[in-house]
């Protein structure tokens, strides 16, 4: 059965530069249960992103925000912006790393048959 | 009091950005409800160093021409003031000059005569080098300590203005702002701060109206209206069948920003953590208890681009399935082989020129990040090539070009032929630039980095 993932829990999951040496990242979370998973400390937290997105731990900035149901996630640009290796030049579409990241004990949310 | 005391400000916001378009009818609705100033996002560093590196517009001149023309006659016809910021993109003297030129044969052909003032933003080296000797320039993280040689190699430099340059052209009778390089929200918040609104709901208004209709329920359908006053703010769409939403309006404070809570600006934070969005009705949003704390130190942030080589491009695609089912390792062999080739051909060591090979189909966007595996049905194979001059990138690509054409995979016996997208495969991309500069200046006014020009340009 395929595991729920966090893109399944939120209405919206997208990322953009900050400025040049920025990426910022948001999760848009449907409700408040969604808030709860992904807001959880032991499931998302600087180290999970340092591991997903291959950057230094202590450069990682992850905020929670309960009344929007959202939370957010900003690191300096591993890729300088515009450079040769800079394959998203607006940073617009290194969320989906964050947005495929699977929630432990959870099974599919999808019941279309 | 008997004197006449300003008790709300209206901001009319059209879109993110001048050449972006709108429908004339919402501004004109705008206007309508009362708008006392029309603020435009001119510019922006996200599409790349390019812009400023070469200082030149990434919008077209007749787009900014069509949405001039829209903002002026409006603005003329009212009597109520526009500000354009970070005019040409990257808000470079030229830029200012662009856009400006623009504008004046746009009131020309409509026969308005209107007070214009030109800000310009650009720095020199040599100055700032004084600054920095001064000990008065600082990184921003995550940039370390500026050298004086970073400075020397940009092509351009700009200083990031806040609102007072605007407000200092504005109290001189400017009727039409061009500025250079200024944040965001400076262009919105320059003129309720002049009239004396409050710095927190004007800059919170500020940042939620740059992005135009970005904060409704529809961003395409045009921009926002702002009405400040002196507890808060009021936003609403200026198409009356969109809406702002607390979420909608909420969820823009955290675009485009490292930090969802705090902003800085040149003369200190933002700070919205106690900020309360409540419905007025199903379109319209109230805002209260945005702070603003003064800082300490007034600095202006710099930019600043350089050159880092030159770019040649070639690109092919692969269909074939016996390919795609070993395209790493297909990859792989290419990179060893154009190291190897161009070693023999033109001589170039590994560290003498870069390219980076990007497999779009596979996992060019995310690389060594992309989450997923399995073959793709089809490939397209970008060469990048960077080196110190554009003969060579461009050698180094043609040397390329029969391995983009040819190469096996390494468990194939006969040579496969590949689907170049145009010829000739290789496109000069000219000088590729960089970002250099993250850093502020401490300083001692907050116009003394900038200067103001009225009337006609002097062509001499």
């Amino acid at each position: 059965m395929p595991e729920t993932t966090l893109a399944d829990l939120a209405h919206e999951v997208r990322s953009k530069n900050a400025g040049p040496f920025w990426v910022t990242m948001e999760l848009f979370m449907r409700d408040a249960e969604g808030y709860r998973i992904a807001a959880d400390e032991s499931f998302l937290n600087e180290r999970v992103i340092a591991e997903l997105y291959r950057v230094e731990r202590s450069t990682v900035q992850l905020f929670r925000i309960p009344a929007l149901n959202v939370v957010k996630i900003s690191f300096p640009r591993p890729v300088s912006q515009g450079s040769l290796r800079d394959r998203d030049i607006h940073a617009g579409q290194h969320h989906v790393p964050l947005a495929r990241l699977r929630i432990p004990g959870r099974a599919g949310s999808s019941t279309v048959s | 009091m008997h004197s006449q005391r300003v008790k709300s400000v209206r901001i009319l916001s059209p879109s993110g950005m001048l050449g972006a378009g709108w429908d004339h009818a919402t501004v004109e609705r705008g206007i309508a409800l009362g708008a006392d100033v029309i603020s435009i996002d001119g510019g922006s560093t996200d599409s790349g160093p390019y812009y400023l590196g070469t200082a030149t517009p990434k919008t077209t001149a007749k787009a900014v021409a069509r949405d001039l023309r829209s903002l002026l006659t409006a603005a003329s016809g009212a009597g109520i003031p526009v500000i354009v910021g970070s005019c040409g993109t990257s808000g470079t003297d030229s830029g200012v000059d662009w856009v400006a030129g623009i504008a004046a044969e746009v009131m020309a052909e409509e026969g308005l005569d209107l007070k214009v003032a030109r800000i310009y933003s650009e720095q020199d080296a040599a100055d700032l080098k004084e600054h920095l000797d001064a000990g008065r320039i600082h990184p921003l993280p995550p940039l370390g300590e500026l050298r004086a040689g970073t400075l020397e190699s940009c092509t351009h430099i700009v200083g990031v203005m806040g609102h007072e340059p605007i407000v200092e052209a504005l109290r001189a009778g400017a009727q039409v702002v061009f500025a250079g390089r200024a944040t965001d929200t400076a262009v919105a918040a320059a003129y309720p701060l002049m009239v004396g609104m409050p710095a927190g709901p004007t800059w919170h208004a500020a940042k939620i109206v740059e992005c135009g209709g970005q904060c409704t329920s529809n961003p395409r359908a045009g921009g926002v209206l702002a009405t400040i006053d002196a507890d808060g703010f009021t936003i609403e769409p200026l198409d009356p069948t969109v809406s702002c939403t607390p979420m909608s309006v909420a969820a823009h404070m955290l675009y485009e920003t490292a930090n969802p809570f705090e902003m800085r600006e040149p003369d200190g934070t933002l700070d919205v953590r106690d900020a309360r969005y409540t419905a007025v009705d199903d379109r319209i949003v109230r805002v209260e208890g945005s702070k603003f704390h003064v800082a300490d130190q007034y600095t202006i942030k710099l930019e600043g681009a350089r050159i880092t080589g030159y770019e040649t491009m070639s690109f092919s695609a692969v269909r074939d399935p016996v390919v795609l089912a070993d395209i790493d390792a297909w990859a792989d062999l290419m990179r060893t082989m154009i190291k190897q080739r161009v070693a023999e051909t033109v001589g170039l060591a590994d560290d003498e020129y870069a390219f980076d090979l990007r497999l779009y189909g596979h996992n060019a966007v995310l690389g060594d990040l992309e989450p997923e595996s399995g073959p793709p049905r089809e490939v397209g194979v970008m060469l990048l090539v960077n080196a110190p001059d554009q003969a060579t990138a461009t050698a180094v690509a043609k040397v390329a070009n029969p391995l983009m054409l040819h190469l096996p995979t390494p468990g194939m016996d006969y040579l496969p032929s590949f689907a170049f997208a145009t010829s000739p495969a290789e496109v000069e991309r000219g000088a590729a630039y960089e970002f250099v500069l993250n850093h502020v200046v401490d300083c001692a006014s907050p116009t003394s980095l900038f200067r103001t020009e009225t009337g006609e340009k002097n062509r001499a």
